[in-house]
């Protein structure tokens, strides 16, 4: 097993290392407003990596400037559009958690998720 | 070339589904549920010429979804097996819509049912983009939809219960989401393309020249697992019975029938149509597949046969049919997951079935769902007794019924397989003595004489004739019809989808 | 019974016992077996409560999880076995990592004919000087129609949950959504009158510019939105319900998202079929150019402002 290119995709190695604490949180941690930190964690390192991608040393942002319109002058614009999509899914998806988050606490007065479970065992409806 | 009027179809389903979504959010509850029941129908309806058409034509076609071709632009692809996924899938949510709707009139409040619909119509969409999706971006973002529509199903009815597992369905569903986005980012960094076919092309050539063998696998694993995390594979089924167990009777028969079927679908996509089979069955996911598959056979029916709440037994054996569909995948052959299809399609018919059943059984019990109180339901509703029989005649195998053909089919796919043969076999027949002892435990419950009940704990129950639901007692006539039909004429079924999946690759 | 046998001829018959063995009617023990005579059972009130006070410590202990020797074992073996698992991940990702191809690289796969054709011919094709706009509102217009539809789904899923019907709850709502604000703060509400005209209107710049330079619906909607939290705060409930409520959002929503898929069906309709589109691509630089991207942006702008605006709104009040 070969190092590779891991030093000259360094950035992308930190994103994966972002991905990695981000899901540990996500199942780790009892608190649920620490789980849905850790899940926004994941969802930036997702679309860092994929901006990444889109990097090409030396050309500038897709925006036509001059009526230049060559391949060698701009990034490529596809991840870009992409992460764009992704941020809309990651807003609502975190909307959706902290609202279940606020509707749990004023039932159980806890945010601790094995708590919660616990109660509603106890307790039923 | 220009297309039929009929070839335009899927575009008219899916945006009617995707436009009906605002439509109920702005019309009042009663008005709601009836533009929900007509673009079920529309949509069942043209999915239906849709088919008639591919199957007349022969063979499946590319429709371009804007004024750019791919790998430009977005398109879908329509062949036999898509076509009659869609049309099977909007039978099934039609019927249980119906058979939940007296439930749902009652449990819901009324200022919040036209939002129930404009869940059900969007998970109807996103179920027909995965359908018929040729792009891998696509299919993500409406995955995402499918995944918080299936939420808001859950939790319509705001009881302790159900806000829990939905808290538990999305903290899963959200590690499953980033793995699989992962996954693609990594693909489309190996290959360039978003397109399905394209990426196969470019992944067929990184496997002959032999380079980037790391990444490819990585990425292989990573969409592999976040689909099967999300689909309630075995280690990752927690939500499920608290899900399924405590939600209303339409959103338990649809979100087990359908929506972890949608994720199933797209992974068969993603075997066929990304990476290839070949390659797929090179690797070593499909072996993961196979134990875990055959660990949540075991694990879901043992604990099925443990639960006393029936509606948690149910959801129980959904775990355990799930397991099923993934030991077809891991046995690795065409046979296999032809066999897994047809399990989907068994399935989705049955259990839908055995939730609607179960929910009437309670309705004539006091709403209780204890098996204990539900001594003797069987001669209360008549009507939910026998579909509740047919349903659990359907699980446990017995010919006749889908169920049978389904086992029938992963035996036959096992027989030639060298090392995997006997674990499936001996997991089969396993599976089919637990399922036998819950479900006919449950079916014996429900058929004992109530004499044997002290009179005060059986306050509450009521006779319900046939007539006091008729569109009820309907729908079970229809269930009841549907596996009678997969499994007497299940030959016809088999060879259109073994012709539909040749076509997919 | 017997027509041809009297009622007292038939009870005497084998068929009349082992029908009544059978429905049970009659016990078959009594009067045969000899048995101590029943008695009621009474039990004095200290037993009843001592009954209830077990049953409650029974219950008690059972959910007593912080003691529960199993699912402490369950719980450490839970966390070691993700930590595990997490190490694993991570390693397996910077593997994949290491032998992905070189960042910023110019010959990467990525960098093919798709992005080539987006980039030399996206303005003459769409009319858009803004690449990226051109290609998530034109030639990958399904994914947004689809990420819009996100949005407004999540919107959906936050008012099932908080919303709070007017009659039972407004008043008590009120008074607790101000408890803690200051109520017409001279600072907060001069400086909201001088910024929120600018946030808007830059804002809307942002919007309609989308297609001529950076920007677009969602980071236009997004300021939007933010203009319209910041008004809130400052003045309070009372003057935004003048100009929002419920019945705005639901309009703006409904219109925005149906003009949207009616764009797209025509759009997608006569794209698969080869009909030349009627609607013209401009002059590139002009504002009214680029077909129906001004239109598509517009209404995006127009959904992600009023749920930014709803998002705030439902978390601090459950109302409009």
């Amino acid at each position: 097993m070969s190092v590779g290119n891991l030093s000259a995709n360094y950035q992308e190695a930190i994103a994966m290392i972002m991905f990695a604490i981000g899901f540990s949180n996500l199942l780790l941690q009892k608190n649920l407003i620490k789980k849905i930190i850790g899940f926004n964690i994941m969802d930036s390192s997702v679309y860092l990596f994929l901006a990444l991608k889109g990097y090409i040393a030396g050309h500038h942002a897709a925006i036509v400037t001059d009526g230049v319109q060559s391949v060698d002058a701009y990034i490529n614009p596809i991840p870009s559009g992409l992460v764009l999509t992704g941020i809309v899914v990651s807003v609502s998806v975190t909307a959706l958690m902290l609202s279940l988050t606020i509707r749990l606490y004023s039932r159980y007065h806890t945010l601790d998720l094995d708590r919660i479970t616990t109660e509603v065992k106890k307790g039923g409806f | 070339m220009t297309h039929d009027f009929v070839q335009n179809f899927p575009l008219f389903c899916i945006i009617l589904t995707l436009f009906s979504g605002p439509c109920c959010m702005i019309l009042r509850g009663r008005w709601a549920r009836y533009v929900n029941l007509g673009v079920i129908s529309a949509v069942g309806v043209m999915s239906l010429f849709v088919l008639l058409d591919v199957c007349a034509r022969g063979g499946s076609y590319v429709y371009m979804m804007g004024h750019f071709p791919a790998p430009w632009g977005n398109e879908i692809r329509v062949g036999p097996l898509e076509a009659f996924m869609a049309l099977f899938f909007c039978i099934i949510m039609l019927l249980s819509m119906i058979g939940g709707a007296p439930q749902r009139l009652r449990k819901i409040e009324a200022s919040k049912e036209n939002l129930y619909y404009v869940m059900v119509n969007l998970l109807l969409s996103s179920l027909l983009a995965l359908i018929y999706t040729n792009d891998l971006f696509t299919a993500y973002v409406f995955v995402e939809i499918n995944t918080i529509s299936a939420c808001g199903m859950i939790m319509i009815c705001q009881n302790g219960h159900t806000l829990e597992a939905a808290t538990r369905y999305m903290i899963m569903s959200l590690l499953g989401s980033g793995l699989l986005l992962l996954g693609i980012c990594f693909l489309y960094g190996l290959t360039g393309h978003l397109l399905m076919s394209n990426i196969k092309e470019a992944v067929a050539q990184l496997v002959a020249a032999g380079t980037y063998h790391a990444p490819l696998m990585v990425a292989v694993g990573l969409m592999c697992v976040g689909l099967a995390i999300k689909s309630a594979l075995f280690p990752f089924h927690s939500w499920l019975p608290d899900a399924y167990g405590y939600s209303t009777v339409s959103s338990a028969a649809i979100l087990s029938s359908l929506v972890s079927k949608g994720y199933i679908f797209l992974l068969i996509k993603i075997f066929y149509r990304v990476i290839g089979f070949d390659i797929i069955c090179n690797s070593k996911i499909i072996n993961i597949f196979f134990v875990f598959g055959i660990a949540g056979m075991m694990f879901g029916s043992i604990s099925a046969a443990r639960e006393t709440n029936i509606r948690r037994m149910i959801a129980f054996s959904s775990v355990a049919q799930i397991g099923y569909i993934y030991m077809g995948f891991g046995l690795g052959t065409g046979m296999g997951v032809l066999a897994s299809i047809y399990h989907i399609l068994s399935h989705a018919a049955t259990k839908s079935l055995l939730f609607v059943s179960a929910a009437g059984l309670s309705e004539s019990s006091a709403d209780s769902r204890e098996l204990a109180d539900l001594t003797g339901a069987g001669y209360r509703n008549a009507s939910a007794g026998m579909a509740f029989t047919v349903g659990a005649l359907s699980m446990v195998g017995f010919p006749l019924f889908s169920g049978f053909i389904s086992k029938i089919l992963f035996a036959q796919a096992a027989v030639n397989q060298s090392g995997k043969m006997l674990p499936t076999l001996i997991a089969l027949a396993l599976s089919t003595i637990l399922n036998v002892i819950y479900f006919m435990r449950a079916v014996i419950v429900i058929y004992t004489p109530l004499r044997s009940i002290p009179a005060e704990r059986r306050e509450g129950y009521r006779r319900i004739r046939m007539s006091t639901y008729p569109q009820i007692t309907v729908v079970f006539g229809c269930f009841v019809l549907l596996n009678l039909v997969l499994g007497l004429m299940s030959q016809p079924i088999v060879e259109l989808c073994a012709r539909g999946l040749g076509m997919f690759g | 019974m017997s027509r041809k046998v009297s009622e007292k001829e038939y009870e005497k018959t084998l068929t009349f016992r082992l029908r009544q063995w059978l429905s049970g009617a009659k016990d078959p023990f009594l009067d045969t077996v000899e048995m101590k005579p029943q008695q009621q059972i009474r039990e004095s009130e200290e037993v009843i409560r001592e009954h209830e006070l077990q049953h409650q410590r029974i219950v008690e202990h059972s959910y007593d999880v912080e003691h529960n020797a199993q699912v402490r074992l369950f719980r450490k073996f839970y966390k070691l076995f993700s930590v595990i698992f997490c190490l694993c991940l991570v390693f397996i990702l910077l593997v994949g990592v290491s032998s992905l191809p070189q960042y910023g690289h110019e010959e990467n796969p990525v960098n093919n004919e798709v992005s080539a054709r987006y980039i030399e011919r996206g303005l003459q094709e769409t009319g858009a000087i803004n690449i990226v706009t051109g290609m998530i509102l034109d030639y990958r217009a399904f994914d947004t129609l689809g990420e819009s539809h996100v949005l407004f789904l999540a919107t959906c899923t936050v008012l099932i949950l908080m919303r709070r019907d007017k009659k039972k709850y407004q008043e008590t709502a009120e008074h607790n959504d101000r408890i803690y604000e200051p109520k017409n703060d001279v600072i907060l509400q001069t400086t909201a009158r001088v910024l929120v005209p600018f946030i808007e209107l830059f804002g809307i710049y942002v919007i309609l510019g989308g297609h001529l330079g950076p920007g677009g619906g969602f980071s236009g909607g997004a300021i939007c939105g933010a203009g319209l939290i910041l008004y809130l705060n400052a003045f309070g409930f009372a003057k935004t319900e003048r100009f929002f409520t419920g019945k705005t959002y639901k309009c703006m929503c409904f219109g925005a998202l149906a003009c949207y898929s009616l764009a797209k069906t025509y759009s997608f309709y006569t794209g698969a079929n080869h009909i030349e589109s009627v609607i013209p691509l401009g002059t590139p630089g002009a504002i009214l150019s680029s077909g129906l991207i001004l239109i598509l942006d517009i209404c995006v702008g127009l959904v992600v402002s009023g749920t930014m605006y709803t998002f705030y709104v439902m978390f601090r009040k459950g109302g409009y």
